[in-house]
């Protein structure tokens, strides 16, 4: 429940309350009533995913800290927003740290005066903790990513991880606007469907 | 499909679009419903593709940065606390005007249990108590600070309060809450002008962006 009910809460203020058990939603309420406790919780719930994110599209560890930095600050500024977004909590804050993320790559862009060659994905290092968890995830993504078919698939790398707009997409790919905004639009359409198949929408949930 | 402005949801939700033409969709967007719809799933599977991003471990340090700088600014909320004192506001809120005894009832029954944000709102000069006949009231500062105090029980699972302001007859999104025996006190997240109403609807899960049943509860007109 997303509702900010003040006296349902625990007395705020004291250190190291338990957050643990609160949803996300849950968090964001307290958050929006500024309690700096529950944006730490958040942080640890999200921190590691948003700054992976921000790292493949960044390819630079101080900027993808700022962005994850500033992404943060956002959710501390404006959760109270959030309760019309119609969204979880993690697509929330997860958008937000893209979109930051995507900001400063098209900054770095305009100063060198071209597009970042989209560099091959890193190999991954996952610690064995990891591959139990947010390893699961990033393989059912990745196993959503193989089904599509490539030209979509391309579309939504390129524009999601590259940080290209639709335009750049058009003269990198060599297709028209049109062609490109229709990939987009139903590569993620089927994304969602393949997503969904996989039961991931459940497992990120928790 | 290449012109239709609905096919932009895509590009959008997957953050592709410059600036300038985000700017313009959503334009589109405010007017158009089946594209927040489709807006609201397709941003669930982008934002699942964060997740397809190689695993990395952030610095310790950014996020003793982040809470450092998120406490600097730490916006002008009123904290909660354990009050000290409930007799002081009552007495404050006693001045306030001629408010309905049944507000106060219900208002100092609830202090019991603490409510801060009630009481600040209407310690300001000039605040006023606007009734809402038997469910409760509203605390409004000149400035348009509204905290409401609402009595409803809790609302089922599948359904939440949601709070309005209603202005020139046009409903805004005030804040969802659950309900609870007793009083619920909730902020209004934005600003109560003088001349509108303050109102609740039990609404689905998650809220509506426009009420669909009638209030449950209504104040008077505001005046400030």
């Amino acid at each position: 429940m997303i509702g900010l009910v003040l006296q349902d809460l625990p007395a705020a203020g004291g250190r190291g309350r338990d957050l643990v058990h609160l949803s996300d939603e849950a968090l964001l309420s307290l958050v929006a009533s500024s309690d700096d406790d529950a944006l730490a919780e958040l942080y640890d719930r999200f921190g590691g995913v948003a700054y992976g994110l921000a790292l493949r599209i960044l390819h630079d560890e101080a900027l993808a800290q700022d962005a994850v930095q500033e992404a943060f600050l956002s959710v501390w500024r404006t959760a109270d927003r959030f309760l019309a977004e119609r969204a979880r909590a993690s697509t929330w804050i997860l958008t937000l740290v893209h979109r930051r993320a995507v900001d400063l790559v098209r900054r770095e862009d305009r100063r060198r005066g071209e597009p970042l060659e989209a560099a091959p994905e890193p190999e991954a290092r996952e610690t064995v903790e990891e591959e139990a968890t947010l390893g699961f995830q990033r393989r059912v993504v990745q196993e959503a990513l193989r089904r599509l078919p490539p030209d979509q698939r391309e579309a939504i790398e390129l524009g999601y991880y590259g940080g290209l707009t639709q335009s750049q997409l058009a003269e990198r790919l060599g297709q028209p606007l049109g062609t490109v905004k229709s990939r987009t639009f139903t590569g993620l359409a089927r994304l969602r469907e393949l997503l969904a198949q996989a039961g991931l929408e459940e497992s990120f949930s928790n | 499909m290449a012109n239709d402005v609905h096919a932009l949801v895509g590009p959008y939700a997957l953050d592709t679009l410059d600036r300038a033409e985000e700017q313009s969709f959503e334009e589109h967007l405010a007017l158009c419903e089946r594209c927040r719809e489709e807006l609201a799933s397709l941003r669930e599977a982008a934002a699942s593709l964060a997740y397809g991003a190689p695993q990395a471990v952030p610095p310790p340090d950014l996020k003793v940065r982040i809470l450092t700088q998120a406490r600097a600014e730490r916006p002008n909320v009123v904290p909660l606390r354990r009050r000290r004192s409930w007799t002081a506001p009552l007495a404050a809120a006693a001045a306030v005007a001629a408010v309905a005894a049944v507000v106060l009832g219900i208002w100092a029954a609830s202090l019991q249990n603490s409510q801060d944000p009630f009481e600040t709102v209407l310690s300001k000069p000039g605040s006023r108590l606007v009734s809402m006949g038997a469910a409760g009231g509203v605390a409004v500062a000149p400035d348009g600070t509204a905290v409401l105090a609402v009595a409803v029980p809790p609302a089922p699972a599948d359904k939440t309060y949601e709070a309005w302001v209603i202005e020139a007859g046009k409903a805004k999104p005030a804040g969802l809450f659950s309900g609870r025996a007793g009083t619920s006190i909730v902020e209004i997240p934005r600003r109560v002008p003088s001349g509108s109403v303050v109102a609740v609807t039990l609404e689905r899960k998650g809220g509506v962006r426009q009420p669909t049943s009638k209030p449950l509860a209504q104040s008077e007109k505001v005046t400030t």
